[in-house]
């Protein structure tokens, strides 16, 4: 930069040793910053790349979709799959409705008052509280208060719990996005609160709460601390590929729990076929985790308003 | 799809349509307003319900000192049952230290470049890779303790195992960075551009901008971010259930270094969720009084109530931190 600095230009504006040496710590600052934010990403990286690689002579179709053999040492995953898509199901079928309506809540109805702020403290302490903690609510609540015994649906409703702040502040955002100036035209055509909402604000939202519900999809998916107690099974005999092996009241088997009991639990494991359970848990969830950031980004390149 | 399946489907989805206009503008709203305080009527539940489960033991047994103060934990033991929680006290707060150790200085440095000096596609790169960080399911860290982090820490340190307060601290470190890095962004942008342009116009660096400006004005909102940072290292659970070798030791003593990251602990998340399963849950006997052996179940709820106190209160003191910013 001094190089290209006129020898004419006034003495003013010439670069003193007093600015090369505070660009020269910017630079250092920006580089070690950046630095600083590739190192936590490497680990990422990394880790993800060694699992795959570990993984590799496990990882077939029939992995997915055998039943576990030998005491759990050979064969697939299959009952650990369904079973956690069917607690990710039925959480979704509390959690989406209850929290779509809670985010409309929050954005349409709710005013600047104290009894927001707690409905908004509430949600950030939902999120913020342990999930272990959410494992005991989840026993004392469902398990023995409601009498579901360990059950696909005690489990489902913790995690329905337990993930609600996701499609909660999913919601608020996307309706946050819509304009106001629709709602306002909307209402000057006679339309009521509710008529307003469902004809006008949802339509223009539903893809950002669709961004919602699919994070939750991925945080259900992985939870364990949860499950474990209230509805998770170390192992249940099924029917290889079959879709429909349990029935809500049953306790069922789940891909977290699976991970920890045969990394744990379970001697004699071999590494492939612990590293592919891990695999298929971290493909699951980032699958779902793509999704919702892929919809994400495509809704922000066409947004009509 | 089967045809038969996507009937039923259309059918069903028809059927949730035709109830949405059949319910008058009174029930919905008054469904939203229940919904609105649902969150509120969850937290008050999972307080009630464990209060519930652990109440007994409050009652019966619990004497506060014992409690917090001694370390000898003996909920099975036929004769001498103790109840102490100073070894898991030590245990959750020193990988927490350990994590924030980690989380905090990385955090914070990829919050500040991400925020001020990286363009528009490597912020974008970079909050979707911090977003799958906070995205691996936390079994997932665990496993990764234990099967990746436990032979290398034993090849690099020579420690007897590798499951230890270290690893379990850098687990739970990189699982809080993400946390951090997202609230800390928002507060470094909720600074005024007003305050840049100002500081430029004087004719500041970017760098000098960000150190003597921007990070002084968003002060509040960073800190609140390393709050929640501890409140998820505090309340991770399976990651240090398998990370932190689960023995009753405290990694603190007075003999030099004063802290032993190499030493084996245990947590107050990762008691509760080995234990819970082999407490048995007993009924009350006709009298109404429980015998001691239903104690070790209801005082891992008693933990559980200590645990939801602690992230309670992060959480109330970071809102108001966040709270006071917005205000001014």
């Amino acid at each position: 930069m001094s190089a290209q600095a006129p020898a004419t230009a006034p003495a003013m504006f010439a670069e003193t040793e007093f600015t090369r040496r505070k660009l020269r710590a910017q630079r250092r600052a920006a580089r070690v910053l950046g630095l600083m934010a590739v190192a936590i990403l490497i680990p990422l990286v990394t880790l993800l790349a060694y699992l795959v690689v570990k993984a590799a002579p496990a990882l077939s179709w029939s992995f997915l979709t055998d039943v576990p053999r030998a005491g759990m040492r050979e064969g697939g995953l299959w009952p650990a799959l369904i079973g956690t898509v069917y607690l990710v199901v039925f959480s979704l079928m509390a959690a989406a409705p209850i929290g779509v309506m809670a985010g409309i809540y929050l954005n349409e109805f709710a005013r600047e008052n104290w009894f927001t702020r707690a409905v908004n403290l509430a949600v950030v302490n939902l999120a913020g509280v342990p999930s272990i903690v959410h494992a005991l609510f989840g026993v004392g609540a469902f398990v023995l208060f409601a009498n579901l015994g360990r059950s696909v649906l005690a489990a489902s409703l913790t995690l329905a719990i337990m993930t609600l702040p996701v499609i909660i502040a999913a919601t608020k955002e996307a309706l946050a996005a819509v304009p106001r100036a629709f709602r306002e035209a909307c209402w000057n055509l006679g339309a009521s609160r509710w008529q307003t909402i469902r004809t006008i604000v949802l339509p223009n939202s539903i893809s950002g709460i669709l961004t919602g519900v699919i994070l939750e999809v991925c945080r259900a998916a992985g939870e364990c601390a949860p499950i474990m107690y209230t509805g998770a099974i170390f192992y249940k005999s099924i029917k290889e590929g079959s879709l429909f092996p349990y029935s809500p009241t049953e306790q069922c088997m789940a891909l977290s729990y699976h991970l920890h009991t045969i990394s744990t639990q379970v001697p004699g494991v071999p590494d492939s076929m612990l590293y592919g359970t891990a695999v298929v848990l971290v493909g699951f969830v980032l699958v779902f985790n793509s999704a919702a950031i892929s919809l994400r980004v495509y809704l922000r390149t066409r947004k009509k308003w | 799809m089967v045809p038969a399946m996507r009937t039923r489907a259309i059918a069903a989805l028809r059927f949730l349509r035709r109830m949405l206009h059949a319910m008058s503008e009174r029930t919905i709203v008054s469904l939203i307003y229940l919904c609105g305080v649902s969150a509120i009527i969850f937290v008050f539940g999972i307080f009630f319900f464990i209060f519930r489960e652990g109440a007994p033991f409050l009652r019966d047994r619990f004497d506060a000192g014992e409690f917090f103060l001694t370390a000898q934990w003996f909920p099975t033991s036929e004769t001498n049952k103790r109840y102490g929680i100073l070894a898991m006290i030590a245990g959750t707060g020193s990988v927490t230290i350990l994590a924030m150790l980690v989380a905090v200085p990385f955090g914070l440095g990829s919050a500040v470049f991400i925020a001020e000096f990286c363009g528009r596609t490597m912020k974008e790169v970079l909050k979707i890779m911090v977003e799958f960080l906070a995205a691996v399911p936390s079994v997932v860290w665990g496993f990764i303790g234990l099967k990746v982090m436990n032979p290398l820490i034993i090849q690099l340190t020579g420690a007897p195992t590798g499951l230890n307060t270290l690893n379990a601290g850098i687990v739970v470190g990189l699982m809080s960075v993400p946390i951090i890095v997202s609230i800390a962004e928002d507060a470094i942008r909720a600074v005024p551009d007003a305050y840049r342009e100002a500081a430029e116009a004087l004719g500041a660096t970017r760098w000098q901008t960000i150190r003597r400006v921007i990070l002084p004005a968003a002060k509040s909102g960073l800190l609140a971010a390393v709050l929640l940072g501890v409140g998820r290292a505090i309340g991770e659970t399976m990651a240090v259930l398998m990370a932190t070798g689960h023995a009753d030791n405290i990694p603190f003593d007075g003999t030099f270094p004063f802290f032993h990251p190499l030493t084996s602990v245990r947590t107050l998340t990762a008691t509760i969720a080995s234990e819970l399963g082999e407490a048995p849950h007993l009924d009350p006997g006709p009298d109404g009084v429980y015998s001691p052996d239903a104690h070790h179940y209801q005082v891992l709820f008693v933990i559980g109530i200590v645990l939801f106190a602690i992230t309670f209160a992060i959480n109330l003191i970071a809102d108001l931190i966040v709270r006071g910013i917005r205000k001014k």
